[in-house]
């Protein structure tokens, strides 16, 4: 929403002993933005007196288009929503699909699921300390995260085919099973990945510039944390102990060991280190999920009559026939309750929930999405406030804004 | 999910609550009057410190549906991990609610976003404008009487030249 001049001069106009502040447009292209959202700074010399957000240049009705798609339509729309993770947005919007529908998925599919999404998560996690460490000089730093990033890629290419827009889940299952070539990628990951993690945490842990750069800035307490509604790593590095997958275990999560990483610190570079500590846990994670996955039928059976039945089911059983018939016809579909509810992950930026509201049809009535982007750039002004200029880009690189996701 | 005790405190604090259960969630519906102090109530006495979001549901076209808005708060507890939908049912012309800025700062672009969608007020906000759209765009797209491809509105929007800018 552009911001009209006369809301800047009307404040402008009662503080007429403040006309030597500056007023700074910051962004919408801005490199270190990463995405097209625009600030408004006050400011006092280099110091911020003020931001003004301006958001929605990215607005493209994700939520007026899930009243028109059906639900395993909708989940293209969904990766393009937090693009840096798209897999993690999938089973956001299936698991609460599928809570709509009272679907309990195969084990076999929990636990792919649970390996997509982390991986996904120490994608997200690269690419936000890795950018955050470019913003504040670190070139190397962020190297040495692209270039894991890309196997992450490559795994996610393996499995379904598609390295940045996966559209991997569906209702009640997934897209393909797992195959033995992603098996052994994902395991030649966990092999080698902790190596990387130790590198980046010597290059940059004890790196001066950069502790001088984000300790101590864009501060946030404990209680100013959840008074804002922050999630995820962001809330965990000022003392919040949320973490959904510890606390309403969704998918397999109750059957993994691993640890909720915290911070008291509240500033850039605790975030900063919950997230390096996050992608170990995550990696424990994935090495427990992929040695333990069970076998068994990846989507749930045909007397759901949500998920597509296999190829030789089709063409061998009138059942299937039929379930294929019904589910591929666009007049017929699946039956959804006369309800709403709401179903949240813990993604990679914090809380990702999906309110859907059903309406017989096998289209949304209404499919809001909780979008942890938008809820955390609604911190930001409070949190540059008094900061040099140079700050901002350390604070939004920590804040890890995805424009998409913020406007939908 | 709503442990019952907190449940029983919250409706003996507010009257005319009505609640319901789907899937393992606990919703309840509060008269348009009562919402504010019933959000101070869950914040203050039972525990929902979170605000986890406020969304709405045009009900126009929804089968059995007597209310036109259903205003949604998604509450939860970062000690207990309780959670509570909250919902209020809003009828035209009568669209506007007291807004939860001064219980939680977060709130505030939640609700901002409600209003430039579904063009519901929230009273005594400090900024209420809207967010995703342009100031010059007069409708409400989230309605349901508001077409998927637009009335036509961006070839009215004002086109902003480099001398004007």
């Amino acid at each position: 929403m552009p911001l009209t001049p006369s809301a800047l001069n009307a404040e402008a106009a009662e503080t007429t002993d403040q006309d030597y502040l500056w007023t700074l447009n910051f962004g919408p292209q801005h490199p270190a933005t990463h995405t097209t959202l625009r600030i408004v700074l006050k400011l006092d010399g280099e110091r911020v007196v003020e931001a003004i957000p301006d958001i929605g240049y990215l607005h493209s009705g994700f939520e007026k288009i899930g009243e028109h798609l059906d639900y395993n339509q909708y989940v293209t729309v969904t990766d393009r929503m937090n693009y840096i993770s798209p897999m993690a947005n999938n089973v956001a919007w299936h698991g609460a699909v599928e809570k709509l529908l009272g679907i309990e998925l195969t084990p076999r599919c929990k636990y792919l699921r649970v390996i997509v999404a982390e991986l996904a998560r120490i994608s997200d996690h690269l690419l936000c300390n890795g950018a955050a460490g470019l913003d504040t000089g670190a070139f190397t730093f962020f190297l040495y995260a692209f270039n894991r990033r890309e196997d992450i890629y490559d795994i996610f290419e393996s499995v379904c085919g598609a390295r940045f827009t996966n559209s991997y889940t569906r209702v009640g299952g997934l897209m393909y099973d797992a195959n033995p070539v992603f098996i052994e990628k994902v395991r030649t990951f966990v092999r080698t990945f902790p190596k990387t993690l130790d590198d980046m945490e010597k290059l940059l842990n004890r790196n001066r510039i950069f502790v001088d750069r984000t300790k101590g800035v864009g501060m946030l307490s404990k209680a100013e944390a959840t008074n804002r509604s922050a999630t995820g790593p962001i809330a965990r590095a000022s003392g919040v102990t949320r973490d959904l997958r510890k606390d309403e275990p969704y998918l397999a999560y109750a059957d993994f060991d691993f640890k909720v990483c915290c911070s008291n610190g509240g500033d850039c570079y605790a975030r900063y280190l919950v997230r390096m500590a996050e992608m170990r846990e995550s990696l424990k994670i994935v090495e427990q999920a992929i040695e333990h996955l069970p076998p068994g039928p990846v989507n749930v059976g045909i007397d759901q009559r949500t998920a597509l039945p296999g190829k030789r089911q089709v063409y061998s059983t009138i059942e299937g026939l039929i379930s294929h018939f019904e589910l591929a016809m666009s007049n017929r579909g699946f039956e959804t309750p006369h309800e709403e509810s709401y179903a949240a992950i813990e993604s990679p930026n914090g809380e990702l929930g999906f309110y859907v509201a059903g309406d017989g049809s096998d289209v949304a009535y209404r499919a809001r999405c909780r979008p942890p982007s938008y809820i955390h750039f609604a911190l930001f002004p409070t949190m540059i406030r008094g900061h040099l200029l140079s700050d901002i880009v350390a604070v939004l690189g920590s804040l890890n804004i995805i424009a998409a996701e913020l406007d939908r | 999910m709503i442990h019952p005790d907190t449940l029983k405190k919250f409706q003996a604090a507010i009257g005319g609550v009505q609640t319901s259960e789907f899937r393992d969630e606990t919703r309840a519906v509060v008269p348009q009057g009562a919402i504010f102090q019933a959000l101070q109530v869950l914040r203050d006495d039972c525990g929902f410190d979170l605000l986890v979001d406020i969304t709405c549901v045009d009900y126009l076209n929804y089968r059995d549906a007597v209310d036109r808005f259903g205003l949604v708060y998604l509450l939860a507890s970062t000690t207990t991990n309780e959670r509570l939908n909250v919902r209020v049912f809003l009828n035209e012309p009568d669209l506007h609610v007291p807004s939860a800025v001064p219980l939680w700062e977060g709130a505030n672009w939640m609700e901002r976003e409600v209003w430039d969608m579904f063009g519901i007020r929230f009273d005594g906000h400090p900024d209420l404008r809207r967010i995703l759209m342009p100031d010059e765009f007069a409708a409400f797209p989230l309605r349901k009487d508001y077409p998927l491809q637009g009335r036509g509105e961006r070839h009215n929007l004002p086109v902003l030249t480099r001398s004007r800018s």
